[in-house]
């Protein structure tokens, strides 16, 4: 039974609920008594508030209460930055929920309206009037870093939230001994996540108990419990936070954000249920944004393709105030990624985090991993062109052999297991990469170039060791927990402290239990995202929760199997060490017709008419798991795309993913994780950009403006895999949430570079607009004279 | 002003007064209580609040409750026959068409205004059929996969 | 999201409607509300009425007769695109009905109501300018027609009174030997046209006849471009005849072009030659195939469709 659990594409146990739309979300959610908050919001990227009147909004039809900075003096602290990144200088500005005299980007909340109805709270927010004394404002983090830019916060110089550098091995020598150096400058735009459900709080505070009651859309509970006993004042044991269906996250739904601080602070003053959910322009214009990387990148080389060494500087745009995880995603999650799957002999990159008059920046599906990636794939390439090498070639020169128990590279990372070359060669020959060469070679056809794009990468995931969460500032841990109990009957209840939002771990998770004790998946129910109910976990975020929470849990079904051998033991009258176990089977050893299933021993335990001496009733255990290492995914992935050089069109014709996160437990979900990651790594390089004008505006305020990838727009993904276990990890797997997106971008941008290659273009910026590219086309040949 | 409607929603008549204003979504999450058609964007881009007005799809964001008075609406909470999935719903679980699911019951609807107007359509057509619905998870990969297994079946038919 | 409050009136015929704008001044008309509601929604229309004209049945629905396409204006635009009638005899305008938006847009969507909102991004302006189209409109005084030529005035302005509200859209049928195309440059978020070129081109024996082209996406309202007209008609149509016509279209954007983030000016007017090429091109396949069937030509098509 276990090989047919483990491994098997089974239908997901939540999927019932989701396609007959019963599940609950958040904003589904309505309480006795509940009045509707509306968030007042900046219109300006930099302006100091000269003053505010809300007595007409506060007199407006069903408004309830208004409440502007003054009020919550005492009663909010500024939203909190949890990751305290050491060694970098660090400067936090305070981020206040509601703007205290300047307002530092245009979505900064200015006031809050509750009322008895939405619509109401909207009407009421076209009331209240506000003095701003405009101050100008800077988006581009380059910008804000250079002398005489705009200064957003008056302790803070330069703009400079920190500066990072990882450093090993000796660059200079690497540089000074190289043959080619070639450099780029790289633009990570910004990028806006688009959970497709927007954010959202309901907040429930009942005086006469001082409890506090959240339902929010968080892929952390645990952590915005903790976050809000420190803004409210509260103590921990009185709030309960529920993460209930959580329409997606992508990184945008980890920060704890002031709206829903807000929210339970109205509620806390009113003593009323407040619901607050966000449209989804607000959603643009405050919910946390990605990327926003300018790069500055070198790479040393031998004349053979060997790499000697790669230097760059990184600055990274952080938005107006630092959010809850900021500082760790363009240093820790990036810098240390620089070495990918190759023997890199020295590397040194200096990261500057730079506040921006923008939406603040957090972790945004691949967090930090996707922009090293691209830095060093598409700088394989630029060195493969100028040493006219196949760029398979020069990766395959400089790719770190097959390993199977730690490789350590010049970051200090020590990865865990992988086969880089077996994982690029399956990809290439999957594709017929030689056929499809020598079909380039004939040239275009009707003004139409293809391009071949590479992308080959390894991520840090299954964060992580908490004793390395200590040393690089996070102030968490990163262990998961998890609970297993079995009723009377045989049916399983599975407590977990991540918080999965679409993941599908209801399924994967009860697949874990069900090969490890032999029951069927459909008994055993994941509980998650609830604070009081669910043991204490740190969230689902980093490609985390299979690899560390599944840990947890696959270790807490083996004590469960423990106990049971001897509880089985008991009632076939053998010694523990006799006993055998196979497939939800007890027996003793070379007699399995005589066998007492997992069910058998759970109606025993739970009743406790016959136990051995000593045993106590009940068969429950638990687990904190705390991992040794991080897990090492790896991929190689393929783009063919074509150009119609005539207008700059790119169209994606073909896309191979091959993606090794270790066994699969469930495969059909595996496939799914990489399908949606390469599409949103696709958008990035094809369609996506939050661009803000001169003055701080963000022009790409809807879905009129921003381009999500469509249905009508993508090919078939081709998805490959190998199997290379995790030699730490009890089950071997490694994680696959962000693996699609981590190659998929600079896969494409490759293959749109050598489409062009023969017009002469060698860079342009993302995303790849058909105006951008056919400007680059016209440049191109301009320059060629 | 409020104005008085009569909208039959899954087969139940509800007659109320609604400002001018209410969204024929907000009439469904908020009046009759049925939360499962979804608010995702606010310019009629991304397909989530899809539902049947007698029986051919509108964006339910895009229409006020005052325009659908008197019509049959059909929400995702309407498609099953009691216990019995509609083949698109078994078809969206069976292809893992879904992960968060917060896009699903307007990409079914949509799905199903698809099957109605192109019984049997290529991968193409399923592909721009769903050009006005948006999903952040699955890439679209499987829903098509799932819309071509609904395909040929009485998905189409209300 | 959340409209501002406005009071609401319904018509249920075209004298009704009369009646209630003169009784509400500042109202709007509501008909299938595509181009309205979203205004709405994100507060930038605050009207302090609507009248409610989706019941009107006499708006409704799609003749041929007397060498025209009378089609109503609360006829959808998924009903454009599916109408048998449309595609024999205004082809482009099938074609353009069905790349407005995505399909649910498509089903509520009005021809009357889009071109009374006189997006210059929006299709079937374009498309009506190219095929002579004129619209019947109901006055304070009776009824007028206005030629498509005279209708669209600007960004978003129209020949329409306070009081008018468009009745119907008159097309003249293709006559034989004419192909007609519509080639659409998408724009990957709204869906709306970045650039749109109509074409009509009429094939005699070897030469070119009549021609038409309109553009749309690229100056505040729909345009014709007579200097590509000229051009082509009475050509051979080569290939380099009609590069050669595609480019005087540069002749008639005068320096007025939109530009965006997207897509700016200088984009837009280097693409206008290219869309304008293939959409003579396209038009011209389709005037030699006998019994031309409906053109459907997007800018941007995956090999795959």
């Amino acid at each position: 039974m276990s090989t047919r659990i483990f491994g098997s594409g089974i239908r997901r146990r939540e999927d019932p609920r989701l396609i007959t739309g019963s599940a609950t979300y958040t904003d589904d959610l309505t309480l006795p008594r509940m009045v509707h908050a509306a968030m007042l919001r900046s219109p300006h990227a930099h302006a100091r508030i000269t003053a505010i009147d809300t007595s007409k909004a506060a007199a407006a039809p069903g408004v309830i209460a208004v409440y502007t900075h003054a009020d919550t003096e005492g009663g909010l602290q500024p939203a909190p930055c949890a990751w305290l990144l050491p060694d970098s200088d660090l400067k936090i500005a305070s981020y206040h929920c509601l703007a205290k005299d300047v307002v530092r980007f245009a979505g900064d909340i200015v006031a809050v309206v509750v009322a008895e109805s939405r619509y109401q709270a909207e009407d009421a927010l076209e009331l209240i009037d506000v003095g701003y004394e405009p101050l100008p404002a800077v988006t581009d983090p380059e910008a804000a870093a250079a002398e005489g830019a705009p200064k957003l916060h008056d302790e803070i110089d330069g703009n400079q939230a920190f500066h990072w550098k990882v450093a090993g091995g000796d660059v200079d020598a690497a540089f000074a001994g190289a043959d080619v150096v070639v450099k780029d400058r790289i633009v990570q735009q910004r990028l806006i996540p688009n959970a497709m459900e927007p954010r959202a709080a309901l907040a429930s505070f009942v005086g006469a108990t001082g409890e506090l009651t959240v339902w929010n859309t968080t892929q952390n509970p645990h952590i915005v419990r903790f976050l809000t006993s420190l803004v409210l004042g509260l103590s921990e044991d009185k709030i309960r936070v529920i993460a209930p269906e959580v329409g997606g996250g992508f990184g945008s739904k980890i920060a704890a954000y002031p709206a829903d601080f807000l929210t339970m602070f109205c509620s806390r003053k009113l003593n009323r249920p407040v619901k607050w959910t966000e449209t989804r322009s607000e959603n643009y214009q405050s919910t946390t944004h990605g990327r926003d990387h300018v790069q500055h990148v070198e790479l040393a080389a031998k004349n053979d393709g060997t790499v000697l060494g790669l230097r760059c500087t990184v600055h990274a745009g952080m938005g107006a105030y630092l959010s809850t995880a900021a500082p760790g995603i363009p240093t820790i999650l990036h810098g240390l990624m620089l070495s990918g799957v190759y023997t890199l002999p020295a590397v040194h990159e200096d990261v500057y985090g730079v506040y921006t008059n923008g939406v603040p920046v957090e972790a945004y599906r691949g967090a930090g991993r996707p922009e090293a990636t691209f830095m060093l794939e598409r700088m394989m390439d630029v060195l493969a062109a100028r040493l006219d090498m196949d760029p398979a070639d020069v990766r395959r020169k400089n790719m770190i052999p097959k390993f199977d128990d730690g490789h350590e590279v010049v970051t200090t990372l020590k990865y865990d297991s992988g086969d880089y070359p077996g994982a690029l060669d399956k990809v290439l020959s999957h594709a017929d990469y030689a056929g499809l060469r020598a079909k380039q070679k004939a040239g275009p056809a009707n003004g139409t170039y293809t391009g071949l794009g590479l992308a080959t990468y390894v991520e840090i995931c299954g964060l992580g060791p908490s004793q390395v969460a200590g040393a690089i500032g996070f102030q968490g841990g990163l262990w998961e927990s998890a609970i297993v109990r079995f009723h009377p009957s045989g049916k399983v209840h599975v407590f977990i402290g991540a918080s999965p939002h679409g993941q599908g771990e209801e399924t994967t998770f009860a697949q874990i239990v069900g090969s490890e004790l032999g029951v069927d998946p459909q008994d055993v129910k994941v509980f998650h995202g609830d604070t009081d109910n669910t043991p204490m976990g740190w969230g689902t975020y980093g490609s985390r929760t299979t690899a560390v929470g599944g840990a947890a849990l696959a270790l807490t079904a083996r004590k469960i199997r423990d106990k049971a051998k001897v509880i089985a033991a008991h009632l076939l009258e053998a010694a523990v060490e006799d006993m055998d176990y196979e497939d939800g089977k007890f027996f003793v050893k070379g007699a399995p017709d005589q066998s007492k299933t997992i069910g058998d021993i759970a109606l025993m335990a739970n009743v406790a008419w016959n136990m051995p001496e000593g045993v106590e009733a009940g068969l429950e255990a638990s687990t904190f798991y705390d991992p040794p290492n991080f897990t090492f995914p790896f991929g190689a992935h393929l783009a063919v795309v074509e150009v119609d050089a005539e207008t700059g069109a790119v169209a994606l014709k073909r896309y191979v993913a091959l993606d090794d996160c270790g066994p699969q437990i469930n495969p059909v979900i595996v496939e799914g994780q990489v399908h949606g990651g390469v599409v949103q790594g696709v958008g990035q390089a094809l369609w996506e950009e939050a661009v803000y004008d001169e003055g701080g505006q963000l022009v790409t305020g809807s879905m009129l403006d921003y381009a999500l990838p469509r249905a009508d727009l993508l090919p078939d993904i081709e998805v490959l895999s190998t199997v290379t276990p995790s030699p730490h990890h009890p089950l071997g797997v490694k994680g696959i949430g962000e693996a699609g997106t981590i190659a998929s971008t600079a896969a494409v941008y490759n293959a749109v570079m050598d489409a062009l290659r023969p017009l002469g273009v060698t860079s342009v910026r993302m995303p790849l607009t058909p105006e951008r590219v056919w400007q680059a086309i016209q440049d191109a040949r301009q320059a060629k004279g | 002003m409020t104005v008085p409607v009569s909208i039959t929603v899954n087969g139940q008549r509800y007659d109320r007064e609604v400002e001018p204003r209410l969204l024929l979504v907000h009439f469904l999450r908020e009046v009759v209580g049925s939360t499962g058609t979804k608010v995702g964007c606010d310019t009629s881009q991304c397909g989530a609040c899809t539902v049947l007005m007698d029986g051919v799809s509108l964006k339910s964001c895009t229409a006020l409750a005052v325009q659908a008075d008197g019509a049959e609406v059909t929400t995702i909470e309407g498609l099953a026959d009691g216990d019995a999935l509609h083949p698109l719903q078994d078809a969206f679980w069976e292809k893992h068409g879904l992960q968060c699911g917060f896009c699903t019951p307007g990409m079914i609807m949509a799905s199903h205004e698809l099957l109605r107007v192109t019984p049997d359509p290529s991968d193409a057509q399923i592909r721009h059929g769903l050009e006005g619905n948006m999903c952040r998870c699955t890439g679209y990969q499987n829903i098509v996969r799932a819309v071509r297994q609904a395909a040929g079946t009485t998905a189409g038919q209300p | 999201m959340y409209a501002p409050d406005f009071a609401y009136y319904r018509a249920d015929s075209v004298a009704e409607i009369g009646r209630l704008l003169r009784a509400h001044p500042g109202a709007k008309v509501l008909a299938g509300g595509h181009s309205l509601i979203p205004l709405l929604k994100l507060r930038l229309a605050a009207p302090p009425a609507l009248i409610d004209i989706g019941r009107v049945a006499e708006l409704k629905g799609i003749a041929v007769a007397d060498g025209r396409v009378r089609i109503g204006a609360l006829t959808t635009h998924a009903e454009i695109a599916a109408s048998s009638d449309v595609a024999r005899h205004a082809p482009a305008l099938a074609a353009a009905a069905g790349v407005i938006g995505d399909p649910a847009v498509r089903n509520r969507g009005t021809i009357g109501g889009n071109v009374a909102h006189a997006d210059p991004a929006s299709d079937l302006p374009t498309v009506l300018l190219a095929l002579g189209a004129s619209f019947a409109v109901a006055t304070d005084d009776g009824e007028r027609t206005i030629p498509a030529g005279k209708f669209f005035q600007g960004m978003m302005a129209t020949a329409l009174g306070d009081h008018d509200v468009v009745t119907a859209i008159d097309v003249p049928a293709a006559p034989g030997g004419q192909g007609q195309a519509y080639e659409k440059f998408s724009h990957p978020a709204s869906r709306y046209a970045v650039i749109g070129v109509a074409a009509t081109v009429e094939l005699r024996g070897e030469t070119v006849g009549n021609v038409a082209v309109a553009l749309g996406g690229l100056v505040p309202a729909a345009v014709r471009t007579g200097s590509v007209e000229q051009a082509l008609s009475g050509r051979a149509p080569s290939a380099e005849a009609i590069a050669g016509a595609a480019a005087a279209v540069s002749n008639d954007l005068g320096d007025d072009l939109i530009g965006d983030i997207y897509a700016s000016a200088e984009y837009r007017r280097a693409m206008a030659p290219v869309c304008v090429k293939r959409a003579l091109t396209a038009a011209l396949k389709q005037a030699s195939v006998a019994d031309a069937p409906a053109a459907r030509s997007p800018w941007w098509k995956p090999s795959w469709l």
